[in-house]
């Protein structure tokens, strides 16, 4: 039972890291409807950012501590929220009226783009991530949970409500909901559509950069391709859960999280990375438009 | 003047006649082409190696893009699976053809192909396999859909300790010769391009403009697509089995995520259901990141004085073939060789 807890908090931690990089790909989805392949890649630039602004935090911040963490958490998210625009609007905006396939390869360029620029500028080799927040253990009847996932948990919940009264209680969010319904509609209201995409994609990277920093302070190494399979499987989970909605992506997130950490504690570790795939053709299978997924249906 | 104008004029209706020629007999166009293979492989050792290797993965690009090009372009569907596929037949083939030790050139001319048609059938059972889902999900889910199949097939590769597992494993023989690797690109595409011509395989194109007008008119859309699915498989399996063979090493990694989306790279680059359009962006997405590999080499540039190596090039090729890809999608987002309509 305390073994099964344990696997439970460490599933937890690391599908609530999978939740919030999910929430940028399906949040894109639903009002652009294409897949930003480059996402898991503003998750890697994130991380990187949070490897390069610490020691620049420490000269005026006692680190580790919460502050400097809270600092350097905002500022790469301020840098991958400008990152995610300006992908936006020069690779994406130019081709808003072309096949959703050109915008697709497009994302795959830069996400390629991000990967081996980040080998050159970077290094290829992995990096150890400095310590950014005091480490604690709280151990109860063999059980041990570390300070930092509870840090995690808490940020992602922090960040999922600020989301959602974000995109139910502010205006910019009832335009960004009025986009995904009815784009020409929403046009026609006068929601300027140019920049509520540019918000949504500055939010989502945003979302993607915190996520880099809780993925390096649970597993402290960075390196330019560690985007890769986090985002495959954040994607996963955002298709789980239903593209394009927002409490299913953070589900799907979890529940990815969860089963791959369970699979691997008690099944085969080998087998990890085929976990979140075979979960998620097992549900589309049964359920084609994911967990909480509107039915489309096709009208002649 | 005049006499050149003339003289061009013949020239060109003269080509022009000849791919019509061409259009007319594709059985002989066809056969000619895997003839002329032949002779040409039979001078392969004056050829150099490395410009060899290049041309076997252009081969292999080939078919991979064609075959790829009946699921994604002719058909509609989105298929981000392929490298999982060319996994299948690759290591299928490579298994049987090791269970020879050494024997006669002959022997070998019986055994590869039948080693390929094997692995071939195999990655067709996977097709089926992975086509089968096409019943409930379409676009983007099955975009999903198939890239996760492609990962649990390197996952499971990874595992099997029969065929080295994550390790990677050898293969014996370096059988893929010229003739193998053009000779089935020739056959694969008149085979795509046929049977998509065909009474019968206008069914694809159809399911691809509108599925429920298919359906309505009598095309059953799910046959189609999982035939697709099928036949698409088996070209990418027989493309593994070449690659195996002229790689003679496979690791589980090489036919991930990555190698999929560089396949369906080259299919969107060439523009979707645009067969020569396809094959071209196949043979070019290959040359280019050797070409801009061989520029490491250079130490100055022609007719500049100066030193001034052009290395940077070479380390940086990866970057600069992501740049392009993102400015070809910017400025031809239709593909490079589709006339826009």
């Amino acid at each position: 039972m305390t073994e099964f807890l344990q696997q439970l908090i460490n599933g937890l931690a690391f599908g609530s890291i999978l939740a919030l990089i999910a929430l940028g790909y399906t949040m894109v989805y639903g009002i652009l409807r294409f897949i930003n392949f480059a996402h898991g890649d503003v998750f890697m630039i994130g991380a990187f950012a949070g490897y390069y602004l610490t020691p620049r935090v420490a000269a005026f911040l006692p680190t580790p501590s919460i502050w400097s963490a809270l600092v350097v958490m905002a500022g790469s998210m301020a840098i991958c929220a400008a990152l995610g625009i300006l992908i936006e609007r020069f690779a994406y905006r130019p081709l808003r009226q072309s096949p959703k396939l050109a915008a697709l390869i497009t994302s795959i360029g830069i996400s390629l783009f991000l990967e081996y620029g980040g080998q050159n500028v970077f290094g290829a080799a992995p990096k150890p991530f400095p310590k950014l927040i005091p480490q604690y253990s709280v151990g109860a009847g063999g059980l041990s949970v570390t300070s930092n996932q509870i840090i995690v948990l808490a940020v992602t919940v922090a960040l999922l409500v600020i989301l959602r009264f974000i995109v139910l209680k502010t205006k910019t969010g009832m335009a960004m909901r009025a986009l995904s319904f009815n784009p020409e509609g929403a046009a026609l209201m006068g929601v300027n559509i140019n920049v509520i995409i540019s918000f949504t994609f500055g939010l989502g990277s945003a979302l993607a950069a915190a996520a880099g920093i809780l993925f390096a302070v649970l597993y402290p190494a960075v390196d330019p391709l560690m985007g890769i399979m986090p985002g495959l499987k954040a994607f996963c989970a955002a298709v789980l859960g239903g593209i394009g909605n927002l409490p299913g992506a953070a589900l799907g997130g979890l529940i990815i999280g969860t089963v791959e950490t369970f699979v691997a504690a008690y099944i085969s570790s080998t087998y990890r990375n085929a976990i979140a795939f075979a979960v998620l053709i097992l549900i589309l299978l049964i359920k084609p438009s994911g967990l909480l997924g509107k039915k489309d249906i096709e009208k002649v | 003047m005049n006499g050149i104008k003339k003289y061009l004029r013949r020239a060109k209706s003269f080509s022009l006649s000849a791919i019509e020629r061409a259009g007319n007999s594709p059985k002989i166009t066809l056969l000619a082409t895997v003839l002329a293979c032949l002779v040409v492989s039979l001078f392969e050792k004056h050829i150099q190696t490395y410009w060899l290797y290049v041309s076997y993965d252009i081969g292999v690009n080939i078919i991979l893009a064609v075959s790829l090009n009946l699921i994604n372009g002719y058909t509609g569907q989105f298929s981000l699976g392929h490298a999982g596929f060319m996994a299948v037949g690759a290591y299928t083939a490579a298994v049987i053809t090791n269970q020879f030790s050494s024997f006669s050139p002959v022997l070998a001319a019986v055994v590869f192909p039948l080693a390929l048609v094997a692995g071939g059938l195999l990655a067709a059972v996977a097709g089926l396999i992975v086509g089968i889902p096409t019943l409930r999900l379409r676009g983007d889910y099955l975009a999903i859909l198939t890239l996760g199949f492609g990962e649990i097939i390197v996952v499971v590769l990874q595992n099997m300790d029969a065929v080295g597992g994550a390790r990677g494993y050898q293969v014996f023989h370096g059988w893929t010769n010229l003739f193998w690797a053009f000779g089935i690109a020739a056959v694969a595409i008149y085979m795509i391009v046929a049977l998509v011509h065909s009474t019968y395989g206008r069914g694809f194109i159809v399911v691809q403009d509108d599925e429920i007008a298919a359906a309505a008119v009598g095309i059953n859309p799910v046959k189609y697509k999982v035939t697709a699915f099928v036949i698409g498989a088996f070209f990418a399996g027989i493309a593994g089995g070449l690659y195996a063979h002229s790689k003679q090493y496979l690791a589980p990694d090489g036919f991930g995520y990555m190698k999929s989306i560089e396949i369906v790279v080259m299919v969107i680059l060439g523009g979707m259901s645009n067969t020569p359009g396809v094959v071209l962006a196949a043979i070019l997405l290959t040359l280019l990141p050797e070409g801009l590999r061989s520029l490491q080499d250079v130490e100055r540039v022609p007719g500049i004085a100066t030193e001034y190596p052009l290395s940077w090039i070479g380390n940086t090729r990866m970057i600069i073939y992501s740049l392009l890809l993102v400015v070809l999608m910017l400025t031809r987002p239709q593909g490079l060789f589709t006339i826009k309509k």
